[in-house]
């Protein structure tokens, strides 16, 4: 237990910590002080409440891209695909708020969260059978996925559903809005962050609920740890591959949540930014389980908005490059740290580890 | 009747060769690492920085082979991280590849402000010259190899991969280590080094491909690789990891990007954005066995550990 413990703490704190000395050696070629920017970073968007909102506001799709990457890791599965389900989702969401606008709020919010879960999930379930049925491995086929996704949305953005002379929709019912996080924390007041938050922290809850106390995630992390032994034990693989995969893409559809119904209440495309793929770099540093994608979400959500404060002293597409640098070191030290221990393991079976 | 006479012209051959050339090399790139065992989703990234790295070299030389000489060595150094983290670290190369293209992106955007202090574009930097040859350079299609000497080199590449591959030793390895490498280090080849071999090469062509977008436009515009880099990926699937196969299907998917522009200029009422979608679907329709299946390498994105 213990071991298993150092096993998933050990390796995100020091890719980061490593990832920010590279980072600022990185800072330092360049002719700027390490101390400085990383200072100017941390106190600007630790330092208010509204860099705290900024931070809620940019870690919530992080956290529902997160899930849906690690709700498909239990089941052995890798969703690359979060991005296009985000974006069906979000569409579905933009859909239901608008077309539906003359039902209630306490209806219509529901709804919209629902379809762009349900969006996210068809748009996975594609995959999901190819593997499930036909064994297809499913990155590529995921990956593919996103470039159709960009594609149908664009078409039917452009053709259908855009506001003239631009690349958005016309604006969701008002009845379809999420709150604004300030109603309840007026210290908020200006941030976007907003309603979204709380259903990631739901979405964190139901993933840690589904998959540690139900007999499904019971299935999919078996599943995921071992097939052959699952099938044995009577599960049915392919079942549960398609489930894990299409829940995995339903996390991801509810992206849209934060920033159609809290945010700009319109669907604009591109507006995803990339939070699809850095769910891969969420999931891994929080090593699957939601407690570490919360904590993992927060770190990517400061980096995002600290971007932003240090861009008049250095471009703020270092945080790009440090959180690619926490990826590598991330998988890197994994494999040091799991080789370490087998290696002591060793010595202690042959004896040596006793003098 | 127009649009059959457009299909069907010279000029949309010439186009599709264009369009194709960049997909040809980062394909070739990916049938190299996958061939070697490694899986590469960091074509898209390698292209990036490839075509970042021309402009940079051919800017401060005025010269666009030195541009290619960069690319070439920007590529092959990020493939150079690709192969030190997935083969001597045996991380899950998928992550690994998604990192290098999460960091070509940010490395990029920072230098060009950094260089040229602009988010969104370079300096104008010079191309390559075309060679002139007496009557050669008459002939339609032809021409169009001397005029861009970059795809008369892609067209080398095709044939020099499919030799490399099939017909010499180090391919031989290269194949062995990717279906069965301890078979291979049975028979006394060094897996890690063979690997290694491949994943550089990969970043060597992929970078040749992301330096034919730069010094075909005269300047680096931000986040220039479009894509490119997966359509290459779905192109090396569809072509069944074989270097011909790859680049026709690399012809293919650019002669729908070529399709796409034509009926965009000539107002048809096919939507582009379905013409867009084909490379993937097709790579779908392919894996998925409705075309005769794709199977990758049997030891393609397994790490290999050394008993």
């Amino acid at each position: 237990m213990k071991e298993k413990l150092i096993l998933h703490i050990i390796p995100p704190i020091i890719a980061v910590v490593a990832s920010f000395v590279v980072g600022g050696i990185f800072i330092f070629a360049v002719g700027q002080s390490p101390f400085h920017i990383y200072g100017v970073m941390f106190s600007g968007a630790l330092g208010s409440a509204y860099g705290w909102g900024q931070i809620i506001f940019k870690m919530t799709p992080l956290i529902f891209t997160g899930l849906a990457v690690a709700f498909a890791f239990r089941g052995g599965l890798f969703n690359i695909g979060a991005e296009g389900q985000l974006y069906i989702g979000a569409m579905l969401t933009t859909i239901a708020g608008y077309y539906l606008r003359s039902l209630p709020g306490v209806i219509l919010v529901p709804l919209c969260v629902l379809a762009g879960f349900i969006g996210g999930a068809l748009w996975a379930s594609l995959p999901a059978i190819l593997k499930a049925r036909l064994g297809v491995h499913e990155v590529i086929n995921t990956i593919m996925m996103n470039f159709i996704a960009y594609a149908l949305i664009s078409y039917f953005l452009v053709n259908h559903f855009s506001v003239p002379e631009t690349v958005h929709t016309p604006e969701i019912s008002t009845n379809a809005y999420l709150p604004r996080l300030s109603l309840i924390i007026p210290a908020f007041a200006s941030s976007p962050a907003n309603f979204s938050f709380l259903l990631a922290l739901v979405a964190l809850y139901l993933f840690w609920y589904i998959i540690f106390k139900t007999r499904l995630g019971y299935e999919i992390r078996a599943v995921g740890l071992n097939k052959d032994a699952s099938r044995y034990a009577g599960i049915s693989v392919p079942r549960i591959t398609f489930l894990a995969l299409s829940i995995a893409g339903g996390f991801a559809g509810l992206v849209g949540t934060n920033f159609v119904m809290g945010y700009k209440h319109y669907f604009e495309e591109g507006f995803s930014l990339g939070v699809g793929f850095m769910g891969i770099a969420v999931a891994l540093l929080g090593q699957n389980h939601p407690a570490g994608i919360l904590l993992a979400s927060f770190l990517f959500g400061v980096l995002s908005h600290g971007g932003l404060v240090i861009n008049t002293y250095i471009p703020k597409e270092l945080v790009d490059i440090l959180q690619a640098i926490v990826i590598i070191f991330m998988v890197v030290f994994d494999t040091v740290l799991r080789d370490l221990i087998t290696a002591k393991r060793k010595r202690l079976a042959r004896g040596d580890g006793v003098s | 009747m127009g649009l059959v006479k457009v299909v069907f012209s010279v000029s949309m051959l010439a186009q599709t060769i264009r369009i194709s050339t960049p997909y040809v090399f980062a394909a070739l790139g990916g049938v190299f690492s996958e061939r070697g065992g490694v899986v590469n989703v960091a074509l898209e990234g390698i292209m990036l920085q490839g075509a970042f790295c021309a402009v940079v070299g051919a800017y401060y030389t005025g010269n666009g082979w030195v541009g290619v000489l960069a690319a070439i060595i920007g590529g092959a150094l990020m493939a150079l991280i690709h192969g030190i983290v997935s083969i001597k670290y045996r991380t899950n190369q998928i992550i690994s590849g998604i990192a290098l293209n999460l960091l070509a992106v940010g490395l990029t955007k920072f230098f060009l402000k950094l260089i040229f202090q602009s988010s969104s574009n370079s300096s104008r930097i010079e191309g390559i010259p075309s060679i002139k040859l007496p009557l050669v350079s008459s002939i339609p299609i032809v021409n169009l190899f001397l005029e861009y000497p970059l795809i008369l080199l892609a067209l080398v590449s095709v044939i020099l991969s499919q030799i490399v591959i099939f017909r010499t030793k180090f391919g031989l390895h290269l194949r062995a280590v990717g279906e069965n490498p301890e078979a291979a280090c049975t028979l006394g080849i060094n897996v890690f080094r063979t690997r290694y071999l491949g994943v550089i090469l990969s970043g060597v062509l992929a970078g040749l491909g992301g330096a034919w977008l730069t010094l075909d436009q005269h300047q680096f515009t931000d986040g220039i690789s479009g894509g490119r880099g997966f359509i290459a990926l779905a192109a090396m699937i569809f072509g069944r990891w074989n270097p011909t196969g790859a680049s026709l299907a690399c012809l293919l998917f650019g002669f729908a990007d070529a399709l796409q522009l034509q009926l965009q200029s000539i107002g048809t009422t096919i939507p582009t954005q379905f013409v867009q979608m084909i490379p993937y679907l097709v790579t779908m329709i392919a894996l998925a066995g409705g075309i005769g299946r794709a199977i990758p390498p049997a030891a393609d994105g397994v790490p290999y550990v050394k008993e």
